[in-house]
């Protein structure tokens, strides 16, 4: 055995072992790095608690761009309507023309205001219709923050219609239209492809 | 109390008492029959503010031969000191800070720019709290006591709204303040935690890229923010230059984004959001987006420009023969002020201006010159360079550049013009 410089088999297994282990635990120590996306080391305090799954539910309400959490419910044009001159007109006017300067028109596809001018021209109002990228903005606000004075009140129905009602009148989808989650989904916005991500990162270009 | 139960009051008091409620009288806890209170509190408050106040004091020819007053609950500002903001009485408000009237680089806090969109929300701190959901391994809800018992940090910085100085970008009206040329920035010291342990607590997920930041207003306002700049410098703060933020700012939690424009330091913060992608919420669709003048608009512009502007003298300000400081505030939302140039002759040439104190990243930045004023015409300039190398350019040239329409982020040069009689007027063609 003297003249034997190398481990004994059985360490050498057991040399393997731990080697395999210390590959194991540093690549699960890099997975948990890409998790945390977090260089530095942490430590969690203890502190706050678990949040149900009904107070999540009760919060989280906000619908992004491609719809996946809208919730059951529908409402036609013609609804909507009728609830946006009940609830909507005072301050945007019966035709959502607005009353400006306070409240700027939401509503209109005036020529001049065709092709996204807006960078030469801020006279030219924007409107859901020559602006806004997504649908599901217009959904998600409403339900949100509006009436201005009572926000929060309107049943998933009526945003539905109130939706439906604004992409009608903005001639994005047919005045005969029937929105819900589905038909929401696949309202595609005519002016998103101009909306650029800011790309600038200092420096002495002025952009 | 429920959120629904609180937008039903919320609503049956607007419908009540109108803007009295919003305006922060406690009445909210009881209903409708807390509002009818607050109405009759509201009559008496108003009753009372039109009495007239007690005459001041006469002031004393020599004020070593009588005694002063004595000591009071809270300071005021000496009655020689006129500094207020430009409230204009609407929940969907604006004030803007009075620059001329400030020294150094802080803010006072109850004069600190206000921008909302529903008016200020009275949030109660025993029942306020913060959700972190979405792509995280453990859901967290954490009271403001929880978020207190962090690590703090206490960071100096500015928080400009994004619209600041639109209306003299339109219109170069010589008759205006520097209150109304770039009031909307203010700077504090605040005090928070970073978002970067809160998010550690919660374990953020492989995949979440960004995270939805919401706050607890009537319009529960939400903004999407890129995931680094929680690993970055974000905060979730409470404290304003040594004392609870005040409701205006977000009491009794705020996010705090160091650099980026203001509206995305969601006030009142009550949610946190890790998702894979944005949200695009009207505050970065319909708003706070920049059209350009290729008929195309940036989106997430979230880093405010390096930007300077001259504080003194300002208009209406008359100026005698002799020297004046020139002095003014510099900041930029990429890192630090390295260079503030002063013009005493409308852009002929330039001289390097000193820096008052430390000039800190992402913050105001106090700079004066000394300049000796000969008695005819001239005009004062600013220009800002920042550590990134970026110089802040003419009027002229953002308009070339970006558009005259465009309708976030001003940043140009602006001057003011003295007059031979000495009167000092706004100078916004550069």
């Amino acid at each position: 055995m003297t003249g034997d410089r190398g481990p004994r088999t059985e360490d050498r297994e057991r040399l393997v072992a731990i080697a395999l282990l210390v590959v194991a635990t540093v690549s699960l120590a890099a997975c948990s790095g890409d998790s945390s996306a977090n260089a530095e080391p942490s430590r969690r305090y203890a502190l706050g608690r678990a949040a149900t799954t009904d107070e999540i539910d009760k919060w989280h309400t906000d619908v992004g761009p491609d719809g996946a959490e809208l919730p059951a419910g529908s409402g036609t044009v013609a609804s909507g309507a009728e609830i946006f001159k009940a609830k909507c007109s005072a301050c945007h006017g019966p035709d959502g023309q607005g009353m400006p300067p306070a409240y700027p028109a939401i509503v209109g596809r005036d020529p001049k205001g065709e092709n996204f001018p807006f960078g030469t021209d801020w006279k030219i109002t924007r409107t859901i219709g020559n602006y806004w990228p997504y649908a599901t903005t217009v959904f998600d606000y409403v339900r949100r923050a509006m009436p201005h004075t009572a926000p929060g009140s309107l049943t998933n129905d009526e945003v539905y219609s109130l939706t439906a009602f604004l992409l009608a009148a903005n001639q994005i989808i047919p005045m005969n239209s029937t929105l819900d989650a589905a038909s929401l989904r696949a309202v595609k916005m005519p002016y998103v492809s101009r909306f650029v991500r800011d790309d600038r990162r200092g420096g002495r270009d002025v952009r | 109390m429920t959120e629904i139960s609180r937008r039903d009051l919320l609503a049956g008091a607007v419908g009540a008492v109108g803007g009295a409620v919003l305006a922060g009288l406690p009445s909210l806890a009881a209903g409708q029959q807390g509002a009818k209170t607050a109405a009759k509190a509201a009559a008496k408050a108003a009753a009372k503010a039109a009495a007239a106040p007690p005459p001041l004091p006469p002031i004393p020819d020599d004020a070593t031969k009588l005694l002063g007053t004595p000591t009071t609950a809270v300071g005021e500002r000496s009655r020689f000191v006129n500094a207020v903001r430009t409230p204009i009485g609407q929940v969907t408000g604006v004030s803007y800070t009075p620059l001329q009237d400030l020294t150094g680089t802080i803010t006072p806090s109850d004069l600190h720019f206000e921008r909302h969109h529903a008016g200020v929300p009275l949030l109660d701190p025993a029942r306020h709290s913060l959700m972190i959901h979405g792509l995280v391994d453990r859901p967290m809800i954490f009271s403001v006591d929880d978020i207190k018992r962090f690590p703090q940090v206490t960071r100096t910085h500015f928080v400009e709204c994004s619209g600041n100085g639109r209306g003299v970008y339109r219109d170069l009206k010589p008759e205006t303040t520097v209150q109304i040329v770039a009031g909307m920035t203010s700077n504090s010291e605040w005090t928070g935690v970073p978002l970067k342990a809160l998010f550690e607590e919660a374990g953020v997920k492989s995949g979440a890229k960004w995270f939805l930041a919401e706050g607890g207003d009537a319009v529960l306002l939400t903004r999407s923010i890129p995931i680094e700049k929680a690993f970055d410098d974000a905060l979730v703060v409470w404290g304003q230059n040594g004392e609870p933020m005040r409701p205006e700012q977000g009491y009794p939690l705020r996010l705090l984004l160091p650099g980026f424009e203001g509206n995305s330091n969601v006030k009142w913060l009550r949610r946190l959001e890790l998702g894979a992608q944005p949200w695009m919420t009207r505050w970065e669709t319909s708003k706070y987006t920049d059209p350009l003048l290729d008929g195309k608009a940036r989106i997430f512009s979230f880093e405010i420009d390096a930007k300077s502007v001259i504080t003194s003298p300002t208009y209406p300000a008359q100026i005698t023969k002799g020297w004046w400081p020139v002095s003014g505030l510099a900041w930029s939302g990429r890192g630090k002020i390295t260079r503030v140039e002063v013009s005493t002759d409308n852009g002929k040439s330039w001289h390097d201006a000193a820096i008052d104190g430390p000039a800190l990243r992402k913050a105001h930045t106090r700079f004066t010159h000394m300049w000796e004023w000969n008695g005819s015409e001239t005009t004062l300039l600013s220009r800002a360079t920042d550590e990134t190398g970026y110089v802040q350019p003419t009027r002229a040239d953002l308009i070339r550049i970006r558009g005259a329409g465009t309708d976030y982020h001003f940043n140009p040069i602006y001057g003011w013009t003295v007059k031979a009689d000495g009167h000092v007027f706004f100078h916004g063609e550069t």
